[in-house]
């Protein structure tokens, strides 16, 4: 029983790390059509290792956002990183030496995995390492090839990579629409919309870049009004 | 660029690590929850937008629209990221390629 669920955890580690490190491929390339070059854009995957991030980071840059701007918007994406440490932290219970590690460790999916078996110790913090360490080594993997792939082509607008940019942010917001209870989903949506309509108008009226930090005010302000609406009971 | 690429790691790295330094107890903040779960949709959101129109401080409406309705659709028909990334990047090029759009 203990071992099949060992094989199972392990299975599911490999292949959620093989599914982003292809998708560290298409990092890797539009990091260096943004104009970092090789060992930027890994670093940004060996040590900042949180994938919404590092697309935003590149993509502010390359739209001619400026460091600051590009700096403050990953960190705001970043920012559920500390909720996901913040609830992992009871659940793994880890030693004072292992919390280092297990920080760089902390992203969408091996969170995702520790909380699928939280069940027992044991397997949560085997689920959490085991999806992390995956991700992490395919993923830096996935950038190398990318960026060493991107780097052999003149123009990346011919091959469409500017377009695969905004692609790649669909495809990160897809799963946070789509994937909780219909009232959530449906306030999620209207918060996607009405960001993305805000952002679209302040173009052509801010600095590349600050459309989208401005559009995180439309997160804070629907989180202060529905948090109105939801507080009678304490 | 190498001071920003530092930054930015080290910044996302206080992060994550921040959490497990903190009483748990900071989680029961309901508005903390939900302002940083509603975070993340705001920004992608708004990245889609600009990165799709924007030239610069402008608007433009270019071969990059085709690519990212191609992708829309491969998400509604539950591709992987990478298929739905690739296939945006394609139709781009062809539609550059045949000369529709620039």
């Amino acid at each position: 029983m203990k071992s099949s669920t060992n094989r199972e955890i392990h299975l599911n580690a490999l292949s959620i790390g093989l599914a982003t490190g292809a998708y560290a491929l298409s990092f890797g390339a539009i990091s260096i059509a943004s104009g970092l070059d090789f060992w930027q854009t890994q670093t940004l995957s060996l040590f900042m290792f949180t994938g919404a991030s590092q697309f935003a980071l590149v993509g502010v840059l390359g739209a001619g956002g400026g460091a600051l701007v590009a700096v403050v918007t990953a960190l705001l994406l970043g920012a559920r990183n500390s909720l996901y440490s913040l609830s992992l932290s009871p659940v793994l219970q880890l030693r004072k030496g292992h919390i280092p590690v297990a920080a760089q460790l902390t992203i969408d999916e091996s969170t995702g995995m520790a909380f699928k078996y939280s069940d027992s110790r044991t397997s949560s913090r085997r689920a959490f390492f085991a999806t992390g360490i995956s991700v992490y080594v395919l993923w830096n993997i996935g950038t190398a090839l990318g960026s060493l792939g991107a780097s052999q082509l003149s123009d990346p607008g011919m091959l469409g990579l500017d377009a695969a940019i905004p692609a790649g942010f669909l495809a990160l917001l897809w799963p946070r629409l789509v994937n909780s209870s219909s009232t959530e989903n449906r306030r999620m949506i209207a918060v996607a919309v009405i960001s993305g309509l805000v952002a679209f108008l302040l173009i052509p009226m801010l600095r590349p870049g600050l459309p989208v930090l401005a559009s995180a005010l439309v997160a804070v302000g629907a989180s202060l009004m529905w948090g109105k609406k939801e507080q009678p009971c304490g | 660029m190498w001071m920003t690429v530092i930054v930015a790691s080290l910044g996302t790295y206080l992060e994550k690590l921040l959490g497990y330094l903190l009483p748990h107890s900071f989680l029961e903040r309901e508005s903390i929850r939900r302002m940083t779960g509603l975070l993340p949709v705001s920004l992608l959101a708004a990245l889609v937008v600009v990165q799709t129109f924007a030239v610069e401080a402008a608007v433009s409406i270019d071969a990059r629209l085709i690519g990212l309705t191609v992708a829309f659709i491969a998400l509604l028909l539950r591709a992987p990221f990478i298929v739905v990334v690739l296939l945006a990047a394609v139709s781009t090029a062809l539609i550059r390629w045949i000369g529709w759009l620039p």
